[in-house]
């Protein structure tokens, strides 16, 4: 029976449908069954199975969306009932993400907040055109494992090295590692504003942000 | 659908009454002395192997082929329409050189080379009709147009174009093919493979190619009409001049054809090229030449006839940035003019040498103009009204499902070939330019595809009637290369 509505959990996100995922999801609950379970072997194991066909070419950015969003619909009552419980998804990183001040695009932060946390990240989502003070802070307060900056513009993404300033100079910069992300960012650039590293799509993302909490348990 | 156009009806007009004129007063020349006869029997005045041609009987024998033909894969199990607007790429024929797959060089082609280029053919998705592309140079002359075709049988199920290069040739061929099928009359109801026939310009017919149209009449072959005049050399420099002289080589084509048998299957063929003042070479790549062939498959059309020409070759020696462009802009012109059967890729150096990598980048670029031919609807589904109110201002389409169900309908998809990644991904994959990109995919093809075997019955009656036609030769199979 678990297994079976796992599976369908799974099913749905694979044919992007939010209300299927959302209906199986109260279902889960209905029954008792471990929300956390059903969120693992669930919805993230069909938006993973997406992500990796993302990866090889076969599945395009506009189904990885889609299936993220129907694991976000069934998702987000799983949520409520392991809040209720009192439970704790066992998170294998924490992660503060937003798209930096003067930037108001959110698509690819979104989808790389949604396969983060389907990989098993914990990610707190800080929104769009957030200032280098709000980053502080809410760096200082989460005390997260990485820190996320999204920029899509070549005019904005200086943002990311003003925040990264604003970081060091918060005394904060040892504790936490820093993802940049968006179009306009490459290699040179992590390395010319000393970030750790950078996804070049959203698949990517999620690799470097596993390859950075090795580091950081190392 | 996009239709490109350089003919008003009434220029096509002007240059058949041209073309009528040049049959009637200049005349071709014919070395065939059955062709000669069947012709003077016809009405024509034939003087010393010159045959002047009245133009009733042009205008009669142009009423007699059909408007189209079906070509069938070698289990019978599907044809192409050769006809209409319908557009077959196969690979520019017989060229005699080959670009190493390791050395970049370009070398005197063998019989291997032509063994890889089937195999790669028969997997190339929009090359949908193999052609005799190479002429080995370590396979004896007298056979070679045979072994050409006993390579195709072995190794591919698609549809040939092909032609003979001896008078027997096309007969020998004719009985390969047999073999293969089962009979002469399951070739004739559904053919395998079209014959080249190529007059000489200007206004030449030897007695080969006059005797493999006339065979290919007498046995309901499909025949390709394939005038090469090079402009300005064999033909009039002008395009309007080139037109009325190709035009009146297939037009004695059609009627030596129609004289045989009426109502014998024929394709208004060309390849044409630019003669260059400076090199004294044949250009196929000249944008005049191609012009011309586009003009020229008009007039093809306007008689209601199934066309051909040589587009989607370059004349550049290497696989560069010249031959992408060049090919790009002759296989866009034939999609856009709806020409049927068009040979070209794979082909660099003026008509002389294949690549194999060449082939791999052509194939690309044919997908992508099947999709520019393809156009695009307005159907009120596709109009999108629903999904833009539900997006809104500074919403996104990602999303939607919209997109997801029109992505792969409306969207020409490519493979990797066409690179479409950031600097990035482009740089951690290695900085593979095209070239290299199509040499891995040649690769992976060659590797993994694996063509239909040839029934083990049509098999060994094909080695039968192969050693027979040698034995005639007193070559023995065992002498040519292995094809493994």
């Amino acid at each position: 029976m678990c297994e079976e509505i796992f599976k369908d959990l799974s099913d749905a996100v694979k044919n992007y449908d939010e209300d299927l995922s959302r209906i199986l999801a109260n279902k889960v609950i209905k029954l008792g069954l471990d929300p956390i379970e059903a969120l693992e072997k669930g919805l993230a194991k069909g938006l993973r199975e997406v992500g990796d066909r993302f990866g090889q070419g076969e599945a395009f950015i506009t189904e990885l969306i889609a299936a993220a969003q129907a694991m976000e619909a069934g998702a987000e009552a799983l949520n409520e009932e392991i809040a209720k419980r009192g439970a704790r998804r066992k998170a294998i990183g924490r992660c503060v993400i937003g798209t930096v001040e003067g930037d108001i695009h959110s698509i690819g932060k979104n989808i790389v907040v949604t396969m983060l946390r389907a990989a098993g990240f914990e990610v707190i989502d800080i929104g769009i055109d957030v200032s280098a003070r709000v980053f502080v802070e809410k760096v200082k307060d989460s005390k997260p494992d990485i820190v996320g900056l999204s920029a899509l513009m070549t005019t904005t993404m200086n943002k990311q090295k003003e925040i990264i300033d604003a970081l060091s100079a918060a005394g904060l910069r040892r504790n936490v590692k820093v993802i940049v992300g968006g179009a306009p960012v490459t290699r040179e650039w992590v390395e010319e504003i000393g970030a750790d590293g950078c996804g070049l799509d959203a698949a990517d993302a999620v690799r470097v942000a596993l390859d950075l909490m090795k580091e950081r348990h190392v | 659908m996009p239709d490109l156009r350089f003919l008003s009806k009434k220029e096509i007009e002007d240059i058949h009454t041209a073309s009528l004129d040049v049959l009637e007063k200049t005349g071709v020349l014919v070395k065939n002395y059955e062709a000669l006869e069947l012709l003077e029997k016809a009405g024509c005045i034939v003087d010393s192997q010159v045959v002047r041609i009245p133009q009733d009987l042009v205008e009669d024998c142009l009423k007699r082929p059909p408007s189209s033909l079906k070509l069938w894969t070698r289990e019978g199990d599907r044809s192409l329409s050769v006809g209409n607007d319908n557009v077959i790429y196969n690979p520019g024929s017989a060229a005699i050189n080959f670009i190493d797959r390791n050395t970049w060089e370009m070398r005197r082609a063998v019989s291997q080379d032509l063994v890889q280029l089937v195999r790669l053919v028969d997997a190339l998705k929009y090359i949908q009709a193999q052609s005799t592309a190479i002429v080995p140079s370590d396979i004896p002359e007298e056979i070679s147009d045979l072994y050409r075709l006993y390579v195709i049988l072995k190794n591919s199920s698609k549809p040939i174009v092909t032609g003979a290069f001896t008078k027997e040739g096309l007969m020998d061929m004719k009985r390969m093919l047999e073999a293969v099928v089962g009979g002469s009359e399951t070739l004739t109801s559904a053919p395998r493979a079209i014959f080249d026939c190529c007059p000489s310009s200007p206004l030449m017919w030897s007695d080969v190619t006059c005797q493999n149209l006339m065979d290919c009449a007498d046995h309901g072959i499909p025949a390709e009409i394939v005038p090469a005049p090079q402009i300005g050399a064999t033909s009039p420099i002008t395009v309007a001049g080139t037109l009325v002289q190709s035009n009146a080589e297939i037009l004695s084509g059609v009627v030596i054809s129609q004289t045989v048998k009426s109502g014998a299957p024929l394709i208004y063929g060309g390849s044409l090229s630019s003669f260059d003042m400076r090199y004294c070479t044949a250009r196929l790549s000249a944008i005049e030449a191609m012009i011309t062939a586009c003009a020229a498959a008009e007039i093809g059309k306007h008689y209601g006839m199934p066309t051909h020409a040589y587009l989607g070759l370059s004349d550049s020696k290497t696989v560069d940035p010249q031959s992408g462009f060049e090919s790009g802009l002759g296989i866009s012109l034939a999609a856009l003019s709806h020409i049927n059967i068009v040979s070209g890729p794979g082909m660099l150096a003026c008509e002389n040498c294949q690549s194999l990598e060449k082939l791999v980048i052509d194939n690309e670029i044919c997908g992508t103009a099947y999709r520019l031919i393809e156009g695009f609807s307005t159907d009120i589904s596709v109009l999108a009204i629903d999904v833009i109110e539900k997006v809104g201002p500074g919403g996104h389409y990602l999303a939607e499902k919209h997109t997801r169900e029109n992505l792969r309908k409306e969207h020409f998809i490519p493979s990797d070939i066409i690179c479409r990644m950031t600097p990035d991904s482009w740089r951690k994959s290695g900085s593979k330019n095209a070239l290299n990109r199509a040499k891995e995919l040649t690769d992976r093809l060659l590797r993994e595809h694996v063509p239909t075997p040839l029934p083990k019955e049509a098999d060994d009656y094909l080695e039968k009637v192969f050693k027979d036609i040698l034995a005639r030769y007193e070559i023995p199979l065992s002498k040519l290369p292995s094809l493994e």
